[in-house]
């Protein structure tokens, strides 16, 4: 308990660490949401000094931060000067978008990864291991970028796919489930690039761990034993092999906020990504300042959920 | 194959990508902006021979004009090919203004590799100066250095980019562009080597030798340079193989978000913003090329990052 108590003071701290340094880089930033303004002839300086004096842009830093932390607290995250209104309420249903998308890639590509690097680690030089070798090496230097592009062509010309968006016009017209289907059909796309960016990093570390664990001396013994192959294979090697797996899914499960950003982008799924881009283009910084924030604490958060389960799996772990 | 022959497979793959880029004045036909407004998504020219003797059609109304033919000059006008006015040869097509693909490829690939270089440099460097410090004198340096690393790396990468990025200036010069995108890529950067670099620091402050020559009286300065930093040359060289294609994709990205180089200069990315209006696209196959040429690249970067991983670990 002291254990996961301390990281989660940690995971705090940086947050709040992370929180000030980009609060007070936002402050250095030459130009706001109010210059950008003013390269709109209809508005004078007069007007633009007047809205940031009234959005409290002119106050000084420590009392702007405090404000910014009690909206936060509020779950408002800051006031989106862009939008004309809090952030918290604009962020959600582009959470959710995100979340949908890289859940179902981050689970599938799993789901692939375990029982393909698992059987590359026990088929080591057949032709087999090496031919997903070379096809996932290639794979790694495709950028997801080309990908998406070249999906997007594929569903253009072949029709079988949306080309964008996260639901067709009239969704809301639909029966539940016809909307679920039509929900996944929007989905395949996005995700199946994602899960081809994620596919050859997973693999590889699940085969480099596992490769590791079969080659270690009580594996041997093990074998030597009579233990048959499949409970050896799951039930002494898999664990064995877990550790570094156990930190890559706190990985995983911290880049859910950021993985698809590109994704979204090029396929218009209408997540963190295209808002963030944005916000970033219009200077609205509490919507930037958001979005940063959400995804630091998602990969903090990650990581934390990755020690408190090793702490719980290793004994060795819980001795130190 | 033995590592030895693969490292230099590799070195000579990436030196001939990189040569392209380089020569790009020479071996392009055209200049990277050169517009000829008449010949809009023009697909790729195709080379005729005569007795061996390339040659090409002009264009008219959409097709090949086969009633006129222009032979392929080689070394004209300080460049290795090209074709007389009014024809134009286009190995790769044009895009929407009548400029050479092929061209822009070669221009736009010495902006995207020159920043993945200069930003790994940069970033190693610093990761060697801040890591070098930490391991070294340890105490408060290493606390804070490290402390603020971890502050850095909360943030997911591109995440972390794109903020820094948000943060500065948007309408800028080409020129201005490339080195905030160079300083922001690099600067980023830093902490995965730093800590590498750390450990092997931390480690060879202990070992025999340099305990020995403090013993007779070595600076501080004289150690790092004599026995600490030639050990950390391993630990470099394996992360500037990973680093240089990492930095390459972010110039892409950052430059196909509209956040890097601008027009008219070319690089990977923005002319891959070009492609990304698919309805373009569909008809346009050959805009996508800026895309392809990355993989090339990133493969031989990751043949080599993985020899030397290997080579190190056994």
């Amino acid at each position: 308990m002291r254990y996961i108590g301390r990281r989660l003071l940690h995971g705090l701290l940086l947050l709040v660490g992370v929180s000030v340094l980009s609060f007070a880089f936002a402050e250095l930033a030459p130009g706001d949401y109010f210059s950008e303004l003013r390269t709109d002839p209809r508005v004078s300086a007069e007007t633009a000094a007047a809205l940031r004096a009234q959005s409290g842009l002119d106050r000084p830093l420590p009392v702007r931060y405090a404000a910014w932390v009690a909206s936060v607290l509020r779950g408002d995250f800051g006031y989106s000067l862009a939008y004309n209104s809090p952030v918290g309420p604009l962020l959600w249903g582009r959470v959710r978008a995100t979340l949908l998308l890289t859940g179902t890639a981050t689970f599938l590509a799993w789901l692939i990864a375990l029982p393909l690097g698992i059987w590359n680690a026990t088929a080591r030089g057949t032709w087999g291991d090496s031919v997903s070798k070379v096809v996932l090496s290639c794979l790694l230097a495709v950028p997801d970028l080309l990908l998406a592009i070249v999906f997007l062509v594929l569903a253009v010309e072949t029709g079988y796919f949306p080309t964008g968006g996260m639901v067709s016009p009239g969704w809301a017209s639909l029966s539940a489930p016809e909307r679920v289907l039509d929900v996944a059909w929007h989905l395949a796309l996005p995700a199946g690039v994602l899960v081809l960016g994620m596919l050859p990093t997973l693999v590889r570390h699940v085969r480099a761990s596992m490769a590791e664990a079969i080659d270690s001396p009580f594996a041997l013994s093990a074998r030597a034993q009579g233990i048959p192959r499949q409970r050896l294979l799951f039930r002494h090697l898999l664990p064995a092999a877990a550790n570094p797996l156990i930190s890559l899914a706190g990985f995983s499960f911290g880049t859910l906020l950021s993985a698809s950003l590109l994704i979204e982008v090029v396929m218009g799924w209408p997540g963190l990504g295209p808002l963030f881009l944005e916000a970033i283009m219009a200077r609205d910084f509490a919507l930037v300042l958001a979005v940063v924030i959400l995804s630091a604490s998602f990969l903090v958060a990650g990581n934390l959920l990755a020690d408190i389960l090793l702490y719980r799996m290793d004994p060795r772990i819980r001795m130190k | 194959m033995t590592t030895r022959t693969k490292i230099g497979a590799a070195l000579v793959f990436l030196g001939i990508l990189h040569g392209l880029a380089i020569f790009a004045g020479f071996l392009a036909p055209y200049p990277y902006a050169e517009q000829h407004r008449e010949f809009p998504y023009l697909p790729p020219t195709r080379i005729h021979f005569l007795h061996l003797r390339p040659f090409v059609y002009g264009w008219a109304e959409g097709r090949e004009d086969t009633m006129h033919s222009y032979p392929v000059q080689f070394l004209v006008h300080g460049r290795l090919f090209g074709v007389r006015e009014p024809d134009v040869i286009f190995l790769l097509g044009s895009d929407a203004y009548g400029r050479d693909l092929f061209s822009r490829l070669l221009y736009g690939g010495r902006v995207s590799m020159l920043t993945g270089l200069l930003a790994a440099v940069l970033s190693l460097g610093l990761g060697l100066a801040l890591g070098t410090a930490a391991g070294f004198h340890g105490g408060w340096l290493d606390q804070i250095l490290m402390r603020g690393g971890e502050l850095v790396m909360a943030l997911p990468w591109l995440y972390l980019l794109l903020a820094v990025r948000a943060f500065l200036p948007l309408h800028i010069t080409t020129v201005q562009a490339f080195f905030l995108l160079v300083v922001i890529i690099g600067g980023v950067g830093w902490v995965r080597p730093a800590r590498l670099i750390r450990g092997v620091v931390l480690s060879a402050r202990e070992r025999g030798f340099v305990l020995a020559a403090r013993g007779f009286g070595a600076s501080d300065a004289y150690l790092i340079r004599r026995h600490i930093l030639p050990l950390t040359l391993g630990v470099v060289l394996t992360q500037a193989t990973v680093l240089i294609p990492q930095y390459i994709l972010a110039e892409v990205a950052l430059s196909f978000l509209g956040l890097g180089v601008g027009e008219p200069v070319p690089s990977w990315g923005n002319m891959l913003a070009e492609a990304q209006q698919y309805h373009a696209l569909v008809a346009h196959r050959w805009m996508l090329a800026p895309g392809l040429a990355i993989i090339p690249v990133l493969l031989g970067y990751l043949l080599l990052a993985d020899t030397l991983l290997e080579s190190r670990n056994r």
